[in-house]
């Protein structure tokens, strides 16, 4: 599998996302410029976290203009895999790619801790091998992760399936107080309706390696690289 | 030299205004042979201040044991110091001070403290890896006015430190806060950084080769921070205010492509020298790079990037605009200078060239507005030694003057005291995480990072006891140094390199000044007790506010060396039937205490006893232990004394702790909470006990067994004939609840 991590002017979570990455047999993960203008021969193309742009104007809001961005429309169309993490997710948004939008945090305060996330789906490429239900716990750190859409979009992402992870407690119960940003209804990451476009808030690249806390992030690779195994077989 | 009609005329008045002494000022007659210009006065007033010459301090900082086998780089020689870790891989690290502008506007102050930090150590060619930050505001509890803004000046300056360190996607991994009245008016805020490089990519700060052209590179030039460096080594007034144009305004995302591309920059053959434009800008880089080169160097004030129209020569060399860098290119290199500039959108230019004359020439088009002698400028700053007042060292505390307080709510009361209690707060805005090598978080007593690309395990902390050097500058310097040690030998990690940021009074009055002197001699016998070189630091004097000087606060920053990931060990204990034993003798004393200011609002008698061979024995027993796999958790007595120790030990995980102090004749309150020195309670598997306690009694270190781990979240602590308990969930929350109720109020 050739991951291709997009490095835009203020990535800063792009070399973790690639050393996670390389923890597994077979993935190749390369930092591609934001200026290059094709990703032809990647399988997966990662988002990382950072502040592209230092986060002026408003997250994602400058990098959605970046040149790389028309090949990432691109790929995504072709049903290429398209992970967002963080920055990422707050990219994808502004670039029309997954629905909704980031906002400042309910306290508006950043906050960098290790939380519980509750698998709401593993119908799609990045949660497949997880069950779910099943609890993971995997850092944010963020200060405008507040997810929010409007009422239909919201009846949409939820009659579509496309919410794939909330906030909860370490039981795995979704409560107010389990959600640290005021995310509406604990949302943590969605895919989009085709399903091969993923943005969430947490850092799975953070907790791959026992000795940094924990492995729970291995899973959403994990599944990602099953499914890219799966679908390059069929073809 | 060109007379430009816009000058004010050099008066006595105008000379004062810059910061100079009459005698300076002789002084920069006889270099000169005549007047200076109007911007020659600015450029020396900069240069000639504490902040850029050290005049003050220098003499005494030459006392710091600054050499060893592993330095590469030394103390004073470039922008940080650099130490050997081995296997070709080096650490570049230095602590910085950012005390004034902090106090006019806390959030920028705050944060170009942490730009201007990072940018010191990717100046040496250092991938900055990590930062550490060591905080002091006045309290912040209560209703009073003063309490509202240190709380408004605690909340802007963490809040300034996340701005930065997160965008620029360097971890905050450890640090400390403390809050006392002396630092009302005049917080201080010292941020460290640390960088990691191979030994072939150390970078000079030198004009080198006659004829190279210079580059500037990074953000405009603006009128923000205008003399900040002679701002910073004077004291504040409640006129400080109107300085605030003199506080700089950060911007982490253009310090972000600039540290990309810089060491981009420095992995090709192009770059003959490197200097950060920090305190002084633009006149400090220059002519420091010049001196250090033994050249000169000409640069065209008109060439340089601007952020505004019609800024005077004057503004632009004395600017203290961040993201900056002044870059000597190997001439004939320039094109590959300029591709990666522009591949990072970064504003350039060349600027100058590098001369065989050693002045610093400043143009302004075809007029010459500075032409000076640059090593005089950077070199030959005037020297001060000045009086220190005589000095009796405090008589220890009478204990029956000290009321005896119920253990059960002074407990309590001191893991509530905001010194003491959770800094979560803090650092649960920083991202204490990103670059994936945080092993030990934020709240231990060290921080452990492992540098992924080096395969190296370091660990940091950053300590002192101010209350300590207030009663006592030399024991409680001593002891920053010890706590330190100590604090790195509980994660099982060995010192390699000291960076210290001397914080203290207006010099001129010699009772700070002996502060001042006693504390480098305080540390450099500590440094040398614990063979640890100095490599660096920030001297900040004229910390005062109108109510008087601030506690003397030499903080220490030391870094440390973990062999093995196995080795790493933390506070909390890790599993039930563990035996807990007490290493190091627990004496009798409450002078300096934080039991004695909490509880008793009183600060006095004799700080601690300190004794370094007791002190190093012990850190040589805890290390040998851990290193044989035998020790599960670790922790200092430090604030608060056993009490605090032994409950945040049960702190984050679901253990409690039975602690016999056996048959004493000791007051309760003293053997609970003192903090004798040298003192570390660990926990060790029920089966290994009989071999720990074999190697410690080898090791002739003091050490007890006092109680074990358990599976009921309780803390009882029997002692004499009296038996106290705690929930540890009540203590718990108390400890994490302090500061949140009282920024949340």
């Amino acid at each position: 599998m050739k991951v291709a991590v997009i490095q835009f002017p203020g990535s800063n979570c792009d070399t973790d996302c690639q050393a996670a990455l390389l923890f597994f047999p077979g993935v190749t993960a390369e930092i591609v410029w934001h200026k290059e203008t094709s990703l032809a021969g990647y399988d997966v193309i990662v988002l990382p976290g950072g502040f592209s742009y230092g986060d002026y104007l408003r997250c994602g809001s400058i990098a959605r203009f970046s040149p790389i961005m028309a090949a990432v429309r691109l790929a995504a169309s072709t049903g290429v895999l398209v992970l967002g993490i963080c920055n990422g997710f707050q990219i994808l948004c502004e670039a029309g790619l997954l629905p909704g939008t980031l906002m400042r945090n309910r306290d508006l305060l950043f906050r960098c801790e290790t939380l519980h996330l509750r698998v709401e789906n593993n119908d799609s490429p990045f949660t497949s091998v997880l069950h779910q239900g099943q609890v993971l716990e995997i850092p944010i750190a963020h200060g405008e992760g507040r997810y929010f859409a409007d009422a239909e979009t919201l009846q949409a992402l939820k009659a579509n399936n496309q919410v794939l992870v909330r906030y909860c407690d370490a039981s795995g119960n979704v409560s107010a107080a389990a959600n640290p940003n005021g995310s509406l209804e604990n949302i943590a990451g969605i895919c989009s309706h085709g399903r091969n476009v993923f943005g969430l808030m947490p850092h799975p690249e953070r907790v791959c390696d026992l000795i940094l806390g924990g492995t729970d992030g291995r899973g959403i690779f994990q599944s990602m690289i099953d499914w890219m195994a799966a679908h390059k077989s069929n073809n | 030299m060109a007379n430009l009609s816009a000058n004010p005329a050099i008066t006595p008045e105008l000379i004062a205004k810059h910061g100079l002494s009459p005698e300076e000022y002789e002084k920069v007659l006889v270099i000169l042979g005549r007047e200076p210009s109007f911007e020659e006065l600015g450029v020396f007033s900069v240069m000639w201040s504490e902040h850029c010459s050290y005049k003050n301090s220098r003499p005494e900082l030459r006392k710091f044991p600054t050499t060893g086998p592993s330095v590469l780089v030394k103390a004073g020689e470039e922008n940080a110091g650099v130490i050997d870790i081995g296997d070709g891989w080096a650490v570049a690290f230095k602590i910085e001070s950012h005390n004034h502008p902090s106090a006019v506007e806390p959030f920028q102050g705050a944060a170009t403290g942490v730009g201007g930090i990072i940018r010191d150590i990717f100046t040496m060619g250092a991938r900055p890896v990590f930062l550490m930050d060591s905080l002091r505001f006045g309290s912040i509890k209560g209703d009073s006015e003063q309490a509202k803004t240190n709380r408004r000046l605690f909340a802007g300056v963490v809040a300034g430190i996340a701005h930065y360190g997160n965008c620029i996607g360097l971890p905050t991994i450890a640090g400390e806060v403390y809050f006392d009245d002396s630092y009302n008016g005049n917080p201080l805020v010292n941020a460290f950084c640390l960088g990691i490089l191979r030994h072939e990519q150390i970078a000079r700060g030198a004009a080198e080769g006659i004829g190279n052209p210079v580059f500037y590179v990074g953000a405009e030039t603006g009128r923000d921070g205008l003399a900040g460096a002679a701002f910073a080594s004077r004291e504040l007034t409640e006129e400080s205010k109107a300085d605030r144009p003199a506080v700089q305004v950060g911007d982490p995302f253009r310090e972000k492509l600039l540290l990309e591309a810089c060491l981009e920059l420095l992995a090709t053959d192009c770059v003959a020298g490197i200097q950060d434009m920090g305190a002084a800008g633009l006149t400090c880089s220059t002519c420091e790079t010049a001196s250090r080169g033994g050249t000169g160097v000409e640069i065209d004030i008109q060439l340089v990037p601007q952020r505004a129209k019609g800024q005077t020569p004057y503004e632009v060399l004395l600017s203290e605009s961040q993201e900056r860098m002044l870059v000597i290119v190997k001439k004939g290199q320039e094109a590959t200078v300029k591709e990666i500039f522009e591949k990072w959108d970064l504003p350039y230019a060349e600027i100058g060239v590098v001369t065989d004359d050693g002045q610093m020439r400043v143009r302004n088009g075809k007029d010459v507005v500075v032409d000076v002698p640059a090593r005089a400028l950077a070199d030959d700053g005037p020297l001060y030694s000045r009086e220190a007042a005589p000095f009796t060292p405090p008589a220890p505390l009478d204990l029956a003057t000290v009321t005896q307080a119920d253990p059960l709510k002074a407990l309590p009361q001191l893991l509530s005291h905001p010194s003491i209690a959770s800094k979560r707060w803090v650092w649960r805005q920083y991202d204490h995480m990103v670059r994936t090598g945080t092993a030990v978080l934020p709240g231990s007593d060290a921080a452990v990072f492992i540098v992924r690309e080096a395969n190296k395990i370091l660990a940091a902390a950053t300590d002192c006891n101010a209350i300590y050097c207030k009663l006592d500058p030399s024991v409680g310097s001593r002891i920053a140094v010890a706590e330190c040690a100590r604090n790195l030998a509980c994660s099982g990690a060995v010192p390699i390199g000291v960076t210290d940021n001397l914080n203290f009074g207006n010099p001129h009055k010699p009772e700070n000044f002996y502060q001042l002197r006693a504390a480098v001699e305080g540390i450099s016998e500590g440094c040398r007790a614990f063979g640890v070189p100095v490599t660096g630091g920030n001297v900040s004097l004229y910390n005062e506010s109108p109510a008087g000087a601030i506690d003397p606060t030499p903080t220490i920053s030391m870094v440390g060396r973990i062999d093995d990931i196995a080795h790493i060990t933390t506070q909390s204990f890790k599993q039930a039937g563990d035996q807990i034993i007490l290493i190091g003798e627990t004496g009798d004393e409450l002078g300096g205490s934080h039991y004695l200011l909490a509880i008793h609002g009183r600060k006095e008698g004799a700080p601690p006893v300190l004794v370094f061979e007791k002190e190093i024995a012990i850190h040589h027993a805890l290390l040998s232990l851990i290193r044989k796999g035998l020790v599960r958790s670790a922790h200092d007595c430090s604030e608060g004394g056993l009490a605090v120790t032994l409950a945040e030990s049960c702190f984050g995980t679901k253990f409690g702790a039975t602690v016999d102090l056996g048959d004493t004749d000791q007051r309760p309150d003293v053997l609970l909470f003192n903090e004798t020195q040298g003192r570390i309670v660990i926990s060790v598997k029920a089966s290994d006990v009989a071999v720990v306690e074999a190697e410690l009694a080898k090791s002739c270190v003091h050490f007890r067994k006092i109680g074990e781990v358990t599976d009921k979240a309780d803390l009882s602590i029997k002692t004499g004939g009296n038996c106290y308990s705690w929930s540890i969930d009540s203590l718990n929350e108390t400890f994490e609840g302090a500061i949140p109720s009282l920024m949340e109020s």
